[in-house]
């Protein structure tokens, strides 16, 4: 597998790969999904409109309350979850909801992981290994 | 991680499924912040409502009360944070009967494991206080800060799965809130100004949440002379934690880990930022008024004291509240009886106002509730619920307690 190697902290969730959705703007499952469409609502986040479902999904910070905890399993027990979601910074929360859901997780790169991935980029997520690897 | 021997039986499934699985969900988040090992914990705050659990998880808590009661009861004290329906008056508020039945099973699942169900945010104020220096799993945003800042006690946000593991394993992973070293200070803010309501000490919250920005903050607040009451910490917390995302504060002079800034900072302390009036004047202003109408006005978020209570009651005293308008005011179900008996409930309710038990309002299903009674011009003195419940379809604004009983009475708010 060629491709450019990103390092992380060593995740949750087992090894992955898709197409990338990026932006630099935090996440919180509850103040900015609508869940049920699969798509971000909330207007002023700048993925507003774009589905998430199946995605690798890479934003900046976890942010919000704890409910986030509980909705990454609702969400991928009806197979409307991402198929991955890096960040630069997590939280406690996206993580134990991670743990939960069984959704590959992984934060602290060792450069911007927002600027380093773009969308649409095939991407792989190792969350073991620590490692991202980004194919064009 | 290291696992003590009685960890090790845990997971070897010593003491059944449920708590073998909960220790396992707790050690992938343990290696995830790089916990060393595990630290037993004083009591567990559980934020479950059934709007977040949704189906798949009121279905997956209902195969862990399933097990034997040996393997499902829970090890510590677990309380309940508010749930999604008041059943003694979701009719009124046109919710639906499958909310109500989801909560039933989602009720009966908890009764099984043995939680005290208390279904309030308020619990550091009116259950059991955490003591200093206990560690604990709470689960609400507010409860946690509180806890944290203001009586030294110590935890991380345990969202709902991660505090019912603890409560199963009667333990958490040791890192963040439970490190001296993760209780440092990380900014310094100079208070000019002293808020003088509870929605300036929200305000005040929601400027310095906004400055700092991230779980791996503590905020260190100066100026502050003289200890605030538990209500103001309350809304001060519950904003600053709402958004910040932040779970710990230090007030020098004031909260039991800072008499000094020394006491919170290493090294060299940084620069402060200062915050006056002007800033939370702006932060009001930020969400505008209702001049022209005000559909719904709610007190919750943190849920509403005794104190809190008998003054919405003093000050609805001989008015109305306008027939185009609700006014909603959400408490504990241990405070509401206390409001029943003192009749605080009857001089809120002969005025129109309506007292919910239990609930807190964006924990209701908030957007489907809001539509069902046309309520999208919403008005409250809560920082917090300004914050969360835009996301929800709602146009919010946030005013001190006196102007929004005013507008609750006049139908609009006063230029």
């Amino acid at each position: 597998m060629s491709g450019r190697v990103v390092r992380g902290h060593v995740g949750i969730g087992s090894a992955v790969s898709g197409v990338a959705l990026v932006a630099h703007d935090d996440f919180s499952a509850r103040y900015d999904l609508d869940r049920i469409a699969g798509v971000f609502s909330r207007p002023a986040h700048k993925l507003c409109g774009e589905s998430y479902v199946g995605r690798i999904l890479v934003l900046n910070t976890a942010k919000g309350g704890v409910a986030t905890a509980w909705m990454l399993y609702e969400m991928k027990s009806r197979d409307m979850a991402p198929a991955a979601l890096l960040l630069n910074t997590a939280n406690p929360i996206m993580a134990q909801g991670a743990a939960l859901a069984d959704l590959p997780f992984m934060d602290r790169f060792e450069t911007d992981i927002t600027a380093a991935i773009r969308t649409g980029d095939e991407v792989t997520v190792d969350p073991a290994a620590g490692t991202v690897t980004v194919r064009g | 991680m290291r696992l003590t021997d009685h960890e090790d039986a845990i997971l070897a499934g010593s003491f059944g499924a449920p708590r073998r699985r909960a220790l396992q969900q707790q050690m992938m988040v343990g290696r995830f912040f790089d916990a060393g090992d595990f630290v037993e914990i004083a009591q567990v705050h559980l934020m479950a409502d059934t709007e977040s659990l949704g189906e798949a998880g009121v279905a997956w808590l209902e195969e862990l009360a399933g097990f034997p009661e040996e393997e499902r009861r829970v090890r510590v004290p677990t309380v309940t944070d508010p749930r999604g329906i008041d059943f003694d008056a979701y009719k009124r508020l046109n919710q639906l009967e499958s909310w109500a039945a989801l909560e039933r099973r989602a009720i009966d699942a908890f009764v099984a494991m043995g939680l005290l169900m208390t279904d309030t945010c308020i619990n550091y104020q009116t259950i059991m206080p955490p003591a200093c220096r206990e560690h604990i799993a709470f689960g609400d945003t507010g409860s946690t800060i509180y806890a944290n800042s203001v009586l030294g006690a110590r935890s991380n946000f345990e969202g709902g799965p991660a505090a019912l593991a603890a409560a199963l394993t009667g333990r958490t992973p040791r890192y963040g809130c439970h490190l001296d070293r993760g209780r440092r200070g990380t900014h310094r803010f100079v208070v000019k100004d002293r808020p003088r309501t509870l929605s300036d000490w929200g305000a005040l919250g929601g400027v310095v949440g906004r400055a700092t920005g991230s779980y791996w903050t503590v905020p260190v607040l100066e100026g502050i002379d003289g200890t605030p009451t538990s209500d103001e910490l309350k809304h001060f917390g519950a904003a600053l934690a709402s958004y910040g995302s932040v779970p710990l504060f230090h007030m020098i002079g004031v909260t039991p880990e800072a008499r000094a800034l020394g006491d919170v900072f290493d090294g060299k302390i940084p620069d402060p930022e200062t915050v006056t009036r002007a800033d939370m004047d702006a932060f009001y202003e930020g969400f505008g008024l209702h001049e022209n109408g005000v559909d719904v006005v709610v007190f919750a978020a943190p849920q509403q004291s005794l104190v809190e209570m008998q003054q919405i009651a003093r000050l609805l005293q001989g008015r109305t509240v306008s027939s185009g308008t609700t006014l909603i005011a959400a408490t504990s179900p241990e405070v509401k009886s206390a409001c029943d008996r003192m009749g605080i409930t009857a001089t809120i309710e002969a005025a129109g106002g309506i007292v919910l038990k239990g609930v807190c309002f964006y924990q209701m299903y908030a957007r489907e509730t809001g539509e069902a009674n046309g309520w999208k011009r919403l008005l409250t003195n809560s920082a917090k619920l300004v914050n969360i419940i835009a996301g929800y379809g709602y146009e919010p604004v946030l005013a001190p307690l006196e102007r929004c009983i005013d507008a609750a009475c006049a139908g609009r708010m006063a230029k």
